[in-house]
């Protein structure tokens, strides 16, 4: 069985994100870059699957981005993965997230798997777009924002458990598939000392345009995008906090008046 | 291509829901710019009642797709339903909402019809043609200004509680009924069962009042005095991850970058710190209360109006002021 996981580096969650001074860019200077948190649960899920097969199951991470992605999908094999691909190009540079889905496609038909796992969204662009179209291009099932995760013994199907609106959907899929993965799922383990040290010389397959049937510059990167940004916008400050004062009670009725009389949200 | 805005209805459990209301608000202020008009797509199974209440809203048309296979929401049976819809009305716009269902949906049907997507909007409007929208990036820590770039179809989907529900009124839409062949076999992931986690509360990302709680509370049994105050205003209860990862309410409730990024007219922390994971969930909320024992917690200076002190002693007391209110 081949499991592919489709993994993103992303600013780590405690970074403040700065704008460049003109406020079309973000800040990457100094910004640590770590495994998007949602990523983490789908590479734990995979090395899951390939531990409970043993057979010959096999887990290969994939990440489109520069260079630095590399190192996510190091950590990715230091945690227990099989192999790694690394997708980029220049041409593939400011592509929207629709794009990259496109490019992204294109090398796991090449690779073929069963199961292609994700995270729900990345914690970057917030966009939960990429694994749907990925799907999509595929023409294979996707069912996303999954909480749990079953395989069959036959291991030609799931059943998942995903996470809506207060409540849970409970979902049989035919594999090949796409599904992406929610915080609850599992605990993603840490990389042990040997991993680290196996991860480092492990060599990683770099895939470009040229190596992809019936892309070309046009479908990719910012020329091949159907969206833009065209800047950003910090948010605004709230005015200062209003403290209550007085005992406990008197505090809890100041409180309920405000809320009634001044700002009216009850 | 018309000029016209279509928007994608969720229908749960047969019944239209808030969203799609406020999609239809969103989708008037986009017609009034591109001249077209206010059409919706339903589709489902069992859907009759779902159909005649988003007929009495100001929009021009109803597409309808019924079929059994739609019963459940499968993101094959959907694109295929909706694409059909889009096929026959060729809106210029489609809205969907930000939710598990509208992101999932609009991803798909957007790839497969070559369209630009805009997620998770907080404003969208029309410019020259191009959709301009505002979304949260960076979990909410920046706004990024996107455009459309393509001269064909474009997609946004908005989150919940950002624009008012569209009022019902005047003639009853049209109803279209439109074709489209479906198979349940040709869809590879099948809804089998839905449980609801909620207990009869709404999901933190569709309430309008939030009650949320952290570490201080130190048990889950103490989310109870969370949950009192929250049953007296209607309200949901939320968590920081702190709360979530030390067992003390589960992951569907918690609010922040892995939880859920919420928007609410009132959020109430109780004994949250404001941790920049927490505060990226629910900053935009229109009013924030910070009940905490630390004058120095970060949660104050995002927060409208703050008291210092134990929340042990301030939320039940909160509880019986509100309740003054409610029953007087």
């Amino acid at each position: 069985m081949k499991i592919g996981v489709l993994v993103k580096n992303v600013p780590d969650t405690e970074t403040k994100i700065k704008l460049t001074s003109d406020g079309t860019g973000i800040e990457t200077q100094g910004v640590k870059f770590v495994m998007n948190p949602f990523d983490e649960y789908a590479v734990e899920a995979a090395l899951q699957f390939k531990e409970k097969i043993k057979d010959d199951a096999t887990v290969t991470v994939v990440s489109l981005g520069p260079d630095r992605v590399v190192e996510t999908l190091r950590t990715a094999l230091a945690m227990g993965a099989d192999d790694a691909v690394h997708v980029w190009d220049d041409a593939f540079e400011g592509g929207d997230m629709l794009t990259n889905a496109r490019i992204l496609a294109k090398v796991i038909e090449k690779i073929g798997f069963d199961l292609i796992l994700g995270g729900k969204q990345g914690i970057d662009y917030d966009a939960m777009q990429t694994c749907a179209a990925v799907a999509e291009h595929l023409g294979i099932p996707q069912v996303q924002i999954v909480i749990a995760l079953e395989l069959s013994e036959d291991k030609t199907a799931l059943v998942a458990r995903r996470r809506i609106e207060g409540g849970d959907e409970v979902v049989d899929i035919k594999l090949p598939a796409v599904v992406t993965c929610e915080k609850g799922l599992n605990e993603p383990r840490y990389a042990s000392l040997p991993g680290i040290m196996k991860a480092k010389k492990k060599e990683i397959k770099k895939i470009g345009l040229a190596d992809l049937d019936g892309l070309t510059a046009d479908d990719v990167g910012s020329m091949g995008s159907t969206t833009k940004i065209v800047g950003y916008e910090s948010l605004a400050q709230r005015p200062s906090c209003r403290m209550l004062e007085g005992e406990p009670a008197q505090q809890a009725a100041d409180l309920v008046r405000a809320l009634r009389e001044e700002s009216k949200v009850i | 291509m018309t000029n016209d805005i279509l928007v994608f209805a969720e229908i749960r459990d047969g019944s239209f829901k808030k969203i799609n209301a406020e999609l239809i608000s969103a989708g008037l202020n986009l017609a009034e710019k591109s001249g077209g008009a206010v059409n919706v797509a339903a589709l489902g199974g069992d859907i009759d009642a779902a159909i005649e209440d988003a007929r009495k809203y100001p929009i021009q048309k109803v597409y309808a797709v019924k079929n059994a296979v739609l019963a459940n929401y499968s993101t094959q049976g959907f694109a295929d339903a909706l694409e059909a819809v889009v096929k026959q009305a060729e809106p210029a716009i489609v809205l969907f909402g930000a939710t598990a269902m509208g992101k999932d949906l609009s991803a798909r049907v957007a790839a497969r019809l070559g369209a630009a997507l805009l997620t998770d909007c907080t404003e969208v409007d029309l410019e020259d043609g191009s959709l301009k929208v505002k979304r949260p990036v960076f979990s909410g820590k920046v706004y990024a200004n996107v455009v459309s770039t393509n001269d064909g179809i474009k997609m946004a989907s908005v989150r919940p509680n950002i624009y008012p529900a569209s009022d019902q009124g005047g003639d009853p839409a049209e109803l279209v009924d439109v074709a489209c062949d479906l198979s349940a076999d040709n869809i590879g992931a099948m809804v089998t069962a839905i449980e609801s986690t909620a207990a009869g509360r709404k999901d933190v990302t569709e309430a309008e009042i939030i009650v949320a709680g952290g570490r201080s509370l130190k048990s889950e049994e103490n989310f109870k005095i969370l949950e009192e105050l929250a049953d007296v205003l209607g309200a949901s209860v939320g968590a920081s991850r702190a709360a979530v990862d030390a067992g003390y309410a589960p992951h569907s409730q918690q609010v922040g970058q892995t939880g859920k990024v919420v928007n609410p007219k009132l959020y109430i922390a109780c004994g949250i710190s404001g941790a920049i994971q927490h505060l990226v969930g629910m900053r935009t909320s229109k009013v924030i209360v910070a009940i905490n024992k630390d004058a120095n917690a970060p949660i104050f200076q995002h927060a409208d109006y703050g008291i210092e002190g134990d929340l042990f002693d301030v939320v039940p007391l909160l509880t019986e002021e509100f309740k003054k209110i409610v029953e007087g």
